[in-house]
């Protein structure tokens, strides 16, 4: 079962981490995303430019309606994923208890995949 | 990471916002920010044993408002203090006050207090140095050893700043559409101002005057994400992260500036040049240019182009241009005749330069420009007139070594490494 893991915190938090605490939450993750890659589960892992980058296009107009800014305002934002193929629940979470543990505050949502499709390799 | 390094970081993310709305409530910042370091004080006690709130501001500005009333029920003399218990019991007025912060009353709650920062009676740093203190919490160590100077003095900068907000008063009026398009603009230019601090910094500094433009950073993403359609805050964001991509390469290994054109391009921050680039396309999409945007965009030709002779020279002389217009300057003129004798050649760019001389001249730069066009151009005894006036203006030693390499070139029979079309750039030039 393949599941997509998105990372969500405050903005204003991980914005205001120095550069020294930033790569060492890098480097924590990177250490768990290499076991897991080793293992061959571990598929496409993001992090997203901060919100402020974002536009979001509004479908429910006609035409859809281009506006500034992240979908939703909310406390903590959506500020990166990870995807991984694994037995089921039990093991995504485990990975997931790893990433935290990397790198505490916040959440992790983890949502099975339904549909996955990777056209640059055409898998 | 431990607790500690995440309990700071969630404090100083909700500092703006808890600053601002205390300000609020008590329309006195010296109250304001004590009732904010009581609240943090007390955050870093009890987070770590009950966990972190939901929101940290919310709670940062209920404790801290407590704390205020008390302390103004104190200095009454009317009522006892309360025990800590009524004040850990906050789900309820929590629930409530994130209710009244989701209303985004919030938005002018932290531009009132950027704004105060930014005063008119206030001299450029005092506003900085103020900023610094109030909206992003430095201590007022931390800001001395930025702006080079001694606590003491910097302490005593900041404590009059503040005694002449409390006189003249903080503006508590919610300001209309213009008004706060007019704060806005002050607020982008003092960040800039900020930004400028940290960049300009050179030699030994420049290390410690990193954290300026790092802080300006921070401040112009607020700003974004209190105005997220403003192009020009936009622009702003972008031409700071744009310029900021290239800290690591603006400095040798002995402390000396490295010009544009000489920087190892791989030691750029390709991150935060997409980022700029990024928003850079977002403010575009309104089709409302402005001075940030034009600027970020003449970043942005030189932060993806592979070497300073793939440069598209002709683009930023029509940026420049369009900069001209908008904010006519001298300075600007000179930048763009750099542009200009790239993709023109020296003597178009001379005809551009020669008339600024009445209005420049007391610029190192002018006279830097002026005379590596007049040598390219080969009227060497011009040149070194022009080179020798230049170092006479120049305010460093690295300033005047520059020059003086333009000047070793010309004793070389004008065969020299600058023989190449370079033309040193003024700061701010990219």
């Amino acid at each position: 079962m393949k599941y997509a893991v998105f990372c969500y915190h405050s903005e204003n938090v991980v914005c205001a981490w120095s550069r020294e605490h930033d790569e060492a939450v890098m480097a924590k993750l990177g250490a768990v995303q290499e076991t897991w890659a080793k293992a061959g589960k571990l598929g496409p892992v993001a992090r997203l430019m901060p919100t402020t980058a974002a536009t979001t296009v509004r479908k429910d107009n006609d035409p859809p309606l281009v506006l500034d800014g992240p979908f939703a305002e909310t406390k903590e934002q959506l500020l990166g994923f990870f995807m991984i193929d694994c037995a089921g629940l039990e093991e995504a979470l485990a990975f997931t208890r790893e990433l935290a543990e990397a790198n505490p505050g916040g959440a992790y949502e983890v949502r099975p995949v339904g549909y996955f499709v990777d056209w640059s390799t055409g898998r | 990471m431990t607790d500690l390094a995440w309990l700071d970081a969630a404090v100083t993310g909700a500092r703006p916002q808890a600053m601002a709305a205390l300000l609020r409530y008590f329309r006195d910042l010296e109250r304001a920010e004590e009732a904010f370091q009581e609240a943090s004080l007390r955050a870093l006690k009890t987070w770590p044993q009950n966990g972190p709130p939901r929101d940290p501001a919310a709670w940062l500005i209920m404790v801290g408002r407590n704390v205020a009333i008390d302390q103004l029920r104190r200095e009454r003399r009317s009522q006892e203090l309360p025990d800590e218990a009524s004040l850990s019991d906050l789900d309820d007025a929590e629930g409530a006050l994130v209710q009244r912060l989701d209303d985004g009353h919030y938005r002018d709650d932290i531009l009132r207090l950027l704004f105060t920062c930014c005063h008119p009676d206030l001299p450029a740093t005092q506003q900085i140095a103020l900023a610094l203190r109030v909206v992003s919490g430095l201590s007022v160590k931390e800001i001395a050893r930025a702006f080079l100077v001694g606590e003491a003095a910097m302490e005593q900068r900041i404590t009059r700043a503040k005694r002449r907000i409390a006189e003249a008063g903080v503006a508590f009026e919610t300001p209309g559409p213009v008004e706060r398009a007019e704060r806005v603009g002050v607020v982008a230019a003092m960040i800039y101002l900020l930004f400028n601090e940290g960049y300009s910094a050179s030699g030994g500094d420049a290390q410690l005057r990193l954290p300026l433009s790092e802080e300006a950073i921070r401040l112009a993403r607020l700003l974004v994400r209190l105005f997220p359609s403003e192009p020009e805050v936009l622009g702003l964001l972008a031409l700071l992260l744009l310029q900021h991509a290239r800290a690591a390469a603006r400095v040798d290994a002995e402390g000396e500036i490295v010009l544009l054109d000489d920087q190892d391009r791989s030691l750029w921050d390709r991150g935060m040049i997409a980022e700029g680039e990024a928003l850079l396309d977002k403010a575009m999409r309104h089709r409302r240019p402005g001075p940030y945007q034009l600027q970020a965009a003449i970043a942005a030709l030189h932060s993806t182009a592979a070497s300073s002779a793939e440069t598209d020279w002709g683009q930023i002389d029509l940026l420049y241009a369009g900069l001209e217009q908008m904010e006519p300057s001298p300075v600007v003129t000179l930048n763009r005749a750099v542009a200009v004798a790239r993709a023109q050649g020296a003597e178009a760019a001379l005809a551009m330069v020669e008339p600024l001389e009445a209005k420049l001249a007391g610029y190192f730069h002018f006279f830097g420009v002026r005379g590596a066009l007049l040598k390219e151009l080969g009227r060497t005894a011009e040149a070194r007139e022009a080179f020798g006036r230049a170092i006479a203006l120049a305010r460093t030693a690295q300033e005047a070594a520059h020059i003086r390499m333009h000047l070793d070139g010309l004793d070389d029979n004008g065969r020299s490494r600058w023989a190449t079309k370079k033309v040193p750039q003024p700061p701010g030039a990219d």
